[in-house]
């Protein structure tokens, strides 16, 4: 315990960024849970008498064509945009962890029939797929989720596979098959456990990439409708007042979006070089 | 020490995209059946009546069973048919097929600039490990990708139509004025250069060049990323080593041996970068108002127009799987060791 | 033996590694020299630091690694002084290297031809029509059938007997003085062993370079060598012509490595092993000899600073109770 503590000291006194992303999370998971109480105006309101207005002191990030306060929409949005992205990554890793650890543990024909479905998934270009299942099963958020959940799972399942089938042959299973243990109770208590470190990796760099898409689904009409604050949707309706000068309205929502993803790509490097420090890139 | 000739591996590369073609065909056809309630209702548009929803029930031939309408997908896939836009009246493959050199135009063009920056820079952050410009990359690059490629194109948009007036107004391929030139490749420039005409060229150049500097900033982390690990890799592989203690110059040691095998890395991970760019592509479309596949789409989606969509996630997939056959191949031919298998 | 100014001589050379797990000191004292047309035998057990001392000599050690002490003179040049432009004439061009595994050794999607051509080009001011011809003459001096053909082949279309011949015949290409070779018959069969091996020695004899041969095997360098290098943990232990090292061994080390090795007339199973391993390097406290934890001829003065006992002007030793 004690050199991984030293290790994670290492690691985070040679990349500080880590650092600066460990602190930039907890201040985003403190807005998602307050924002909407914290928010100084009400993100539904408007005020057509202040319409597009440039930041001010009143209204710190300006205001949109409808007069909303921005700041109090972007705030707001967090918890929505963390929401779904949670929901379908957290779906894609259980999903994901339980085939790849299945086929991995298993082999034969289930380990085909998983792979055949991974890769006919990553036969798409993963963005335009979640585009067609959200087009397919109805616009709505728990789409969103769900084609989002979809895209992901061939990347849980390949790194479950991989680990289950090494553990697989290893000794303390062995142990474990000789001291009677049948295949579920070896999978439950020896080999899904195993698996989590590297798979928690995978999550936090796959959670900024599930945000960037749900933001992408409903920058394009998909998913969340106006007027609920969101991200993806705020800089969709800003983009028709950047040309004309009102950059305030995409900017913010859209700097919001990209801290963090920004946010949850340092985390995921910096958590890889703690599990697994030879993979760094 | 007979090699087998280029065009063995193409066959064997060709037969074994097969299964990730048939995988796309079976997908789509599931999606064009899940739509949630009738079907044919979608299919006939919001204001059709019971007479007309029948009518289309019958066209779609969605009055059989499962496995008869399969086969029927399948012959109208082979005949090119993808179905009518209910918008526009007019054959998704039409479109689709006007379209898509738009949309691959853009796609190609921004992998060129982002290829033409990103290796060169995965190299330097390789050969000066952990110096300055090592960390800049690295920063640099991981907030390319965590930059959302519509946030991206309207900053550009801003600051570069808006603010400097340097770009023109970010609407499609030609400004209004301007007619396209005469179709070769579908590609304006590659069209432009054939027609000789370098006042057109530049035109498309400059309408071109915002849209794919937002793709390439996308997928520059990736390219970037991969060209650092391989490279890191290859210097400190033996055959290096070897160059080294030969007092081959470092020139020779850098770009002769080691980028070239580092090379082939990156080259696999170009899949997995096509699939970025060809999601991405959808969203800077809408971005530009480019006349592409992607605004298509979206097009189609806000209307409720499912054929135009379903037409649009095929012919990207199909683009897809060949794009991955392309690179499989180039492999093979870099390779020496993939082509005598 | 020549008894003028040597070809190479090393003098007390240290070198560090900086480690996560700390600095560790993988080379210290180290002195040898070899003189000209003369085969000299470095022997060790892996981790003694004689691959590391080869990479040294030549600078081409990684980052982590630095020289801190000590010179290496070659032909009146401090190779380890030199500027890296001076080594770069150096290199390849006046010493030459083969290495283990030459299969990893050669670049793998390159021709051999090309290969020994890019060796040709920077070295030899032949000119362009001539390098193929010279470079084809290379493999056939290396003794590879059918080299015409081989040109165009990649290492993977060949042996790992042909591949340590072309490392062979890029090694000599621009005809060094001395030719380092480091384990250059580790993973290859037994009897391509003995033919790289006699290829390597005919090659040295015949256009009268110097070599040193880095190896494990004890047996392997009393065949080709005139002298030897014995290193034990970064130090070397003793110093002597090889028939005298295996008559009368100075150092406890020394001898117990003989009685490791398989002679014609041993039987395997009254094989001697050496007890103990290598001292780990980090360690901040290191005994002065660095064999006095497995040696059985310890006595208290071991951990007095080492002598270096001269007992003829060939045969020295690193020991305070040498046998």
């Amino acid at each position: 315990m004690n050199a991984m503590f030293k290790h994670a000291r290492y690691v985070l006194q040679e990349n500080p960024l880590t650092l600066f992303a460990f602190g930039l999370f907890f201040f985003l998971v403190l807005l998602a849970a307050f924002g909407q109480v914290l928010a100084p105006y009400d993100p539904l309101a408007s005020d057509t008498a202040v319409a597009l207005q440039a930041p001010s002191l009143a209204h710190w990030f300006g205001t949109d064509q409808l007069g909303r306060d921005i700041l109090s929409r972007v705030m707001t949005a967090t918890r929505l945009d963390f929401a779904i992205a949670l929901s379908a990554v957290a779906l894609s890793f259980i999903i994901g962890s339980v085939l790849g650890c299945g086929a991995g543990f298993f082999g034969g024909g289930f380990e085909r029939a998983v792979g055949r479905t991974a890769d006919t998934i990553m036969a798409f270009p993963l963005f335009v797929l979640a585009m067609g299942i959200v087009a397919a099963l109805g616009n709505s958020v728990a789409n969103i989720v769900l084609a989002t959940a979809v895209i992901n799972l061939p990347f849980y399942i390949r790194v479950a596979r991989t680990e289950a089938s090494v553990l697989r042959n290893a000794e303390f299973i062995e142990a474990a098959r000789l001291a009677g243990g049948g295949n579920a109770r070896i999978l439950a208590l020896h080999i899904y456990p195993n698996i989590l470190p590297p798979m928690m990796v995978q999550i936090s760099l796959n959670m900024g990439w599930a945000i960037l898409n749900a933001a992408g689904l409903s920058f394009i009409g998909l998913g969340v409708r106006p007027p609920t604050p969101e991200w993806g949707i705020m800089v969709a309706e800003g983009a028709s007042y950047i040309i004309t000068g009102e950059w305030w309205i995409a900017l913010f929502p859209g700097a919001a979006l990209m801290l963090a993803v920004f946010c949850f790509n340092l985390l995921g490097d910096g958590l890889r070089d703690l599990i697994d420090p030879r993979r760094r890139t | 020490m007979a090699r087998k000739p280029v065009w063995g591996t193409i066959f064997r590369r060709l037969l074994g995209a097969l299964p990730s073609l048939a995988g796309v065909v079976v997908v789509t056809f599931i999606l064009t059946r899940a739509l949630p309630g009738d079907p044919a209702a979608f299919f006939a548009g919001a204001a059709a009546t019971p007479e007309a929803v029948e009518e289309v029930r019958k066209q779609l031939g969605l009055d059989k069973n499962l496995a008869q309408q399969f086969l029927r997908y399948l012959s109208e896939l082979a005949h090119g048919d993808l179905g009518q836009s209910l918008t526009t009246g007019q054959p998704v493959s039409t479109e689709l097929v006007n379209r898509l050199p738009a949309s691959l135009e853009l796609t190609l063009f921004g992998l060129l600039l982002a290829a033409v920056v990103a290796i060169p820079l995965g190299v330097l952050a390789a050969t000066r490990r952990d110096s300055w410009i090592d960390h800049v990359s690295r920063l640099i690059t991981t907030a390319g990708v965590s930059l959302p490629v519509f946030f991206t194109g309207l900053l550009l948009i801003y600051i570069f139509y808006f603010k400097l007036g340097w770009a023109p107004s970010p609407m499609g391929r030609l400004d209004p004025y301007a007619s396209a030139p005469a179709t070769v490749t579908g590609f304006f420039i590659i069209d432009s250069l054939l027609a000789r005409d370098l006042g057109l060229l530049t035109a498309s150049l400059k309408q071109l060049l915002l849209p794919a500097i937002t793709m390439a900033i996308f997928v520059m982390a990736p390219l970037a990323r991969m060209t650092r690990a391989a490279m890191l890799t290859a210097l400190s592989s033996d055959y290096t080593r070897t160059t080294r203690a030969m007092g081959l110059s470092r020139y020779t040691v850098v770009y002769r041996y080691a980028l070239r095998n580092a090379l082939l890395p990156v080259v696999t991970t170009l899949g997995m970068v096509f699939s970025f760019m060809l999601g991405a592509n959808v969203l800077v479309e809408k971005v530009f108002s480019w006349p592409g596949i992607g605004a298509y789409a979206i097009e189609a989606l806000v209307a409720s127009d499912y054929a135009p969509v379903q037409g649009f996630v095929l012919t990207m997939a199909i683009l897809y799987v060949l794009l991955n056959l392309v690179i499989d191949v180039l492999y093979s031919i870099i390779d020496p060791r993939m082509a005598a298998q | 033996m020549t008894e003028a100014v040597p070809l190479l001589s090393v003098d007390n050379l240290a070198l560090e590694f900086r480690t996560r797990g700390g600095l560790v000191r993988a080379l210290e004292n180290v002195s040898f020299h070899v003189g000209t047309g003369e085969i000299v035998g470095i022997v060790g057990e892996s981790g003694s630091g004689k691959s590391v001392l080869s990479h040294a000599l030549l600078r081409i050690l990684d980052s982590a690694g630095r020289v801190s002490a000590g010179r290496a003179v070659f032909n009146g040049l401090d190779l380890l002084a030199a500027r890296e432009a001076e080594m770069r004439a150096i290199r390849g061009r006046k010493i030459a290297m083969i290495f283990q595994n030459p299969r990893a050794a050669l670049n793998p999607i390159r021709k051999i031809g090309q290969q020994l051509e890019d060796v040709l080009m920077q070295h030899t001011h032949a000119p362009r029509h001539d390098i193929k011809k010279r470079a084809i003459e290379c493999l056939e001096q290396v003794r590879i059938p059918d080299a015409l053909r081989r040109y165009h082949a990649y290492p993977f279309e060949l042996s790992g007997g042909q591949c340590q011949r072309v490392m062979i015949a890029l090694a000599i290409a621009a005809e060094p003085a001395l030719l380092i070779a480091d384990e250059p018959t580790t993973g290859l069969d037994v009897t391509t062993q003995a033919v790289v091996m006699d290829l390597i020695r005919d090659l040295v004899r015949r256009n009268h370079m110097s070599a040193i041969l880095i190896t494990h095997d004890l047996a392997l360098a009393s065949e080709s060598c005139d002298r030897i290098v014995v290193m034990h943990a970064g130090h070397v232990v003793e110093t002597a012509p090889t028939r005298a090292l295996f008559a009368t061994p100075r150092h406890p080390y020394t001898a117990r490595l003989i009685g490791a090795t398989p002679h014609d007339c041993t039987d395997v199973r009254t094989l001697a092993s050496i007890p103990g391993s290598l001292p780990d390097l980090r360690a901040a406290s290191l005994p002065l000899c660095r064999f006095s934890a497995r040696c059985e001829q310890y006595t208290s003065a071991c951990d007095q600073p080492l002598p270096l006992a001269v007992f003829n002007q060939h045969h020295s030793v690193a020991c305070h109770t040498p046998l």
